[in-house]
């Protein structure tokens, strides 16, 4: 089995996932199997790509569901990747030590090398969120785009996973929760980011934000209901009162 | 954002994690072709293959952000399906058994076709391009032929909406306009089936969220948009137009609407003749100078609209000099919408919208437009010298699509928005809809349709170009006896304001030879025999059908051109591979359908990042060598000598369409010096690959609102050519021309609709907006087909070719036709289910899944999912062809026969625009013993000679020696 680091890493690096503007459109999916497919654990292998059962190795993927019934039900677009937990049940699962914890920054990652394939951090993960490349015979997963966040070959304002990079509705940030002036735990606490499954005690480093309150029929009060205009002048005489008080007419 | 930890970070014992991979030895710049969007893309490349793209943060459509489709390219790019060489067919149409050929062999092949029909009757060719983005030069080219019979994919896209705008404010949804999205504080969404425009939508969007802005999403659907939406209205297909002329109705009750706004920059005021049955009946009353007449309180008498100091009514009823009577434009439509037909409480339940709903958004709509102006501290002067000090907005914006074009009332419906925004006084006004450069341009500014008796002959080019604005019937495309001149009857009674022709009607009207037959087809990039095909079953029998007596097809010759083995390939008997998007020059134009924004005026281009590994060329390159190959007389020197031997990148910096005004804007002039306006420059497409392939020039403060009217911004868009002249762009809430046609059909005037069309277009050329039911509804037997039917794009493929890439066909692989809840308990259905879905036309087997947050009328599926079993290089087996289907084959191309037996194209009557989403259906449980697979299936296409390897791992990206 292997070990969570001994003491918190020093660094909460991790994502917050904007449940309020993503709109389900898979930009963050496709981006990161492109710069992964050439990536820390390149390749992401598709098997059968053209044929009938087309089955890639995917970071991050979108579910798309409704929740509710009737009129009320709501469309919840939800994207999934690893999570980054801080107990990381992926981690003290794995028989070899290819699954762990970095110290320096909390992100989890797979050591292919030492990998067997015996897939029992997929079966401990309660997200789902591992991905077994079966060309390979070996574990892959989100690495928070390790080959990315501190690459010296990419401008600054570069160095954030692909998906952020990439999301056309802002729906993704990544920052260090450590910090709490960080953007990402700003966000978290001022929009009440929760946890996915807190009742499993991963305690996940990733944050969801719920959608904001929605302004829907129930905020009536607010706007007062349209008079009726027509009476006072015959038909149309507002239009003249409306006329007559323009400036420039 | 992230510093390096000091430590490097590796565990004891592992394999060292390198940090800072290389991105490949080469980066460089060019514009997406994954969609229509055309956003700025950088590409990393390692030896020469692409190791990624990521959206350009500099470029002005995307900044950054690259949706799924984007980043999918690298797939595209190296998809199997890709062509290799050109095809000659000799097996029969449809068998998918050809030669290969070399390129002088097409070339000849094709020269010899098309010389032989233009030196006879230049009608026989029918060119038509679908989702290209060189319709600058595929016009041109088509002009130059002197066939009348050209036209791009709009016809079945957003034409009516197009034209619905471009006629109302010289502007239109999506292309030449898009919301204010920094200053609008409400937005209403209409039928946005997850398509137009992608990126700048989502970027929009979550823009408005931020600031607390309230986002209205009308759509039956519940996906995507909609679902992030504050407030999802669940309407019935093809009623947004009830539902919003009842708004109208609501504001015009309470009397909030911007009448200032209304009597200083539309038709509102203009006076309108009231003399039923006469020639001038619904025109407007005009002075001696043909200038429009309002009613000048001020006078008490008329007087011609638009001077500074007059006092126009907007009610009443009055007596000209000459003892007409007539009535403001907008007494007429007050008249209209105040009547209760138009009433929340009478439109609920055929709109499927409660009327406290509707009564509510009014209320908001008001609200948020008159008591939270935005306000911007910048001076303006309108046409007239009347300056402001400052930018007053009304901040409710709208955008509309699909869901509003793909009906056969879209363009009265479309209308009726516009309206809607005008009222509100939100048009070019900050918070509301903003136009993008080159536009506005007025709509009586635009070009007519060529194409008329006498304008084609032999071995000439056309006098103009193919598609335009009519302003009246004297600019329709039809004989003496109002007979159709295009093969698509594009510009006849039938369609008189089809102003992006009729693609969809081609080949039903080729194989009919109605009005004539044609001997070349001739298409671009569109998949005409399967999913951008109405009625896919026919058109595909239609492709292969045969003359009795001659065994000749009856469309005699096909050429097509595609980068990739789609369905519609195998139709042809000439095949030109083209290349992929990565691999070639173009250019996005303003004479075409440019990138601007709001507040600045841009173009791009695309260039070569990679070369081609197989025998394919630039579609663009071969049309220009068959134009000088032609002799064309725009494609050669004196001498005959070709004029572009550069190809497209040639032409695209050359070509000069009038003095000074060519294909791309930036860097003209001699020494580059110039926009807009200005010589070729040799040099200019390297100031733009230097330029990361775009030219944006931003529009000072003083120009970025009020456009249509705004005086410095006119004569800045006139100095870059934008427009001809400074003339304001009035907004017309009385469209004048509609009018003119209804005239016609009512016996006024020399050019007469044939009998046939009379009622039909007196009922519809309306000149104010109203609301009819969509007409296959309308002829459609209600009560048996109870079911609306329309279809979405995903996000993920939305104007794409997606099925075929191997990273996105994990996302959509196969379809499935959702059923709402209500119904699917009425019918004892339950998920996963197999129905057969039956439209008054065709029959097919799907099946469903069952969903709650959808109009309970409606059923819907994902478009172009469904695949034919041998195209794309994809597995025959493939789920894309066992399951997954096409609605197509549901949707009739023609309406039911009228009295008389004519069958009207299946379309919007005004415009023409295809009616995808006017169809209605049945379902009925499968029997348990059929089989676990989608119908119709058809055979499978046979392969061309040379077929690209098909992997079975792909291991995109994998470093070499490592496993």
């Amino acid at each position: 089995m292997t070990g969570l680091p001994a003491t918190p890493p020093q660094r909460k690096l991790g994502l917050v996932i904007d449940l309020d503007t993503c709109v389900g459109c898979h930009a963050c999916a496709v981006n990161c199997k492109e710069w992964n497919a050439g990536g820390y654990h390149a390749p992401l292998t598709d098997i059968d790509p053209y044929g009938v059962e087309p089955d890639g190795v995917w970071f991050n993927r979108i579910h798309s569901f409704e929740v509710g019934t009737g009129p009320d039900t709501r469309v919840v677009n939800f994207p999934k990747s690893c999570l980054h937990c801080d107990n990381a049940p992926c981690v003290t699962v794995c028989p070899t030590g290819a699954s762990y914890k970095r110290v320096e920054d909390g992100i989890v990652l797979v050591e292919e090398d030492k990998c067997i394939g015996c897939k029992l951090c997929s079966w401990a993960c309660p997200y789902g969120a591992r991905e077994f490349d079966g060309d390979a015979g070996v574990m892959k997963k989100c690495t928070l785009c390790i080959d990315r966040i501190y690459n010296d070959n990419l401008e600054e304002v570069d160095r954030v996973p692909a998906c952020v990079a990439t999301c056309p509705a802002s729906a993704r940030h990544f920052g260090d929760f450590a910090d709490p002036n960080s953007n990402v735990s700003k966000l978290a606490a001022e929009r009440g980011g929760f946890d996915l499954m807190p009742e499993m005690d991963c305690q996940p480093v990733n944050k969801y934000l719920p959608p904001r309150p929605k302004k829907t029929g129930g905020d009536t009060d607010r706007v007062p209901e349209l008079q009726d205009a027509s009476p006072e002048g015959g038909f149309l005489g507002w239009v003249d009162r409306l006329l007559s008080s323009t400036e420039h007419v | 954002m992230t510093s390096k930890p000091s430590s490097p970070g590796n565990r004891l014992g592992d394999r060292p994690i390198d940090f800072s991979p290389s991105l490949g030895d080469k980066t460089d710049y060019t514009t997406c072709y994954m969609c229509a969007c055309r956003c700025g893309i950088k590409i990393h490349l390692k030896d020469g293959t692409i190791r990624y793209i990521e959206g350009n943060r500099n470029h002005p459509v995307n900044k950054g952000v690259l949706c799924a489709k984007g980043s999918a390219g690298i797939m595209q790019h190296n998809s199997p399906a890709r062509l290799t060489k050109p095809l000659r067919r000799v097996g029969p149409r449809g068998s998918g058994e050809f030669r290969e050929i070399e390129w002088g062999e097409a070339l000849d092949i094709a020269i010899g076709w098309l010389a032989q029909v233009r030196a006879t009757d230049p009608r026989r060719l029918a060119f038509f391009t679908g989702r290209d983005q060189s319709q600058a030069l595929t016009s041109w080219w088509a002009q130059q032929f002197g066939t009348p019979n050209y036209a791009a994919h709009g016809g079945f896209c957003s034409v009516n909406m197009a034209t619905a705008g471009i006629y109302t404010f010289g502007s239109a949804f999506w292309e030449f306009s898009e919301p204010d999205w920094d200053h609008a504080e409400y937005l209403l969404m209409f039928g946005v089936a997850e398509d137009h425009d992608s990126n700048p939508i989502k970027m929009g969007l979550s823009k408005l969220k931020e600031r607390g802005a309230k986002f209205v999403s009308v759509n039956p659907i519940r996906t995507g948009y909609s679902a992030v939406a504050d407030e999802w209205l669940g309407i019935t297909p093809g009623t947004d137009g009830l539902f919003v002329l009842s708004l109208i109705h609501e504001l015009l009750r309470a009397g909030r609407v911007d009448a200032g706004y209304l009597v200083r920059y539309t038709n509102a005021p203009y006076l309108v003749i009231d003399n039923p049955g006469a020639a001038d009946d619904g025109l407007f009353a005009r002075d001696e100078n043909d200038q429009p007449l309002i009613w000048d309180h001020n006078k008490d008498a008329p007087a011609a609209a638009h001077q500074a100091d007059e006092a126009p009514a907007l009610r009443g009823a009055y007596t000209l000099a000459d003892g007409r009577r007539a009535k403001p434009v907008f007494q007429l439509l007050a008249e209209r919408y105040l009547h209760k037909d138009y009433s929340p409480t009478v439109v609920a339940f055929q709109t499927g919208i409660p009327a406290t709903t509707i009564r509510r958004i009014a209320a908001e709509i008001a609200e948020t437009a008159f008591e939270r102006e935005v306000v911007i501290d910048q001076p303006w002067t309108d046409w007239l010298g009347r300056r402001q000090e400052k930018m007053v907005g009304r901040p409710v914006s709208m955008h509309a699509m699909r869901g509003i074009s793909a009906h056969s009332n879209g363009f009265q419906t479309c209308r009726a928005i516009h309206l809607l925004q005008v009222l509100l006084g939100s048009i070019d006004a900050p918070g509301g809809l903003r136009y993008k450069p080159p536009y506005p341009k007025g709509f009586d500014s635009l070009p007519r349709p060529s194409g008329r008796p006498g304008e084609v002959k032999p071995n000439s080019p056309l006098p103009g170009p193919h598609l335009g604005f009519p302003q009246g019937p004297e600019d329709l495309l039809v004989d003496e006896e109002g007979a159709a001149q295009r093969i698509d009857k594009a510009f006849s009674w039938e369609a008189p304001i089809a102003s992006h022709g009729m693609m969809h009607m081609v080949i039903t009207n080729a194989w009919k030879g109605d009005p004539y037959p044609i001997e070349v087809l001739f298409m671009y990039m569109a998949n005409m025999a399967w999913n951008s095909a109405m009625n896919t079953s026919e058109t595909i029998r239609m492709l292969t059908d045969t003359d009795e007596e001659t065994g000749d097809y009856k469309i005699p010759r096909i050429i097509y051109s595609d980068a990739f083995y789609s369905e519609t390939v195998p139709y042809a008997d000439l095949v030109l591979p083209d290349t992929t998007y990565l691999e070639r020059w173009d250019c996005i134009s303003l004479l075409d359908r440019p990138i601007c924004d709001a507040d600045g005026a841009a173009d791009s281009i695309r260039h070569p990042v990679v070369t081609p590994d197989r025998d394919v060329r630039p579609f663009q390159d071969v049309l220009i060598d068959l134009g000088a190959r032609l002799g064309l007389s725009g494609f050669i020197k004196e001498g005959g000598r070709p004029r572009y031997p550069g190809g497209y990148a040639d032409y695209i910096a050359n070509h000069e369409r009038q003095p000074g005004v060519g294909m791309l804007a930036g860097w003209r002039g001699e020494n580059g010096d110039k926009t807009g306006k200005g010589e070729p420059n040799p040099a200019q497409l390297d100031r733009y690959v230097e330029n990361q392939c775009f030219w944006r020039e931003e529009l000072a403060p003083g120009h970025r609102y009020f456009r249509n009217v705004n005086a410095d911004y006119l004569a800045y868009a006139q100095s870059k050519g934008f427009v001809k002249s400074t003339d304001p762009v009035i907004v017309q809430l009385y469209s004048e021309p509609l009018q003119k046609f209804r005239l016609a059909a009512r016996g006024h005037g020399d050019i007469q609709p044939p009998d046939r069309d009379r009622q039909r277009v007196e009922t519809y050329f309306d000149p104010l907006p109203f609301w009819y039911e969509p007409l296959d509804n309308h002829a459609t037997d209600g009560a048996t087909y109870t079911l609306h039917a329309v279809t979405q794009r995903p996000m993920a493929m939305y104007h794409s070719w997606g099925t075929q890439n191997a990273w996105l066909r994990q996302i959509h692989g196969s379809n499935r036709l959702y059923v709402p809840k209500m119904a699917a308990d009425r019918l004892g259905l339950v998920d996963d289910d197999w129905v057969w879905a039956e439209s008054r036309s065709g029959r097919i087997k799907v099946q469903i899944r069952i969903m709650e947050a959808l109009n309970s009328k409606t059923v819907w599926t994902w478009n172009a999912i469904g695949k034919r079993a041998g195209a794309w290089n994809l597995d025959p087996a493939a789920k894309d062809m066992t399951q997954g289907f096409l609605l197509n084959h549901l949707i009739d191309d023609l309406l039911p026969e009228q009295a008389g037996g004519y069958r009207y194209a299946n379309s919007d009557p005004i415009t023409g625009q295809a009616a995808w989403y006017d169809l209605k259906l049945r379902l009925e449980k499968a029997s348990p013993e059929e089989t676990a697979v989608s119908s119709p299936q058809f055979e499978v296409l046979g392969q061309p000679p040379t077929t690209l390897e098909r992997p079975s791992v792909l291991r995109y990206g994998a470093v070499k020696g490592r496993r």
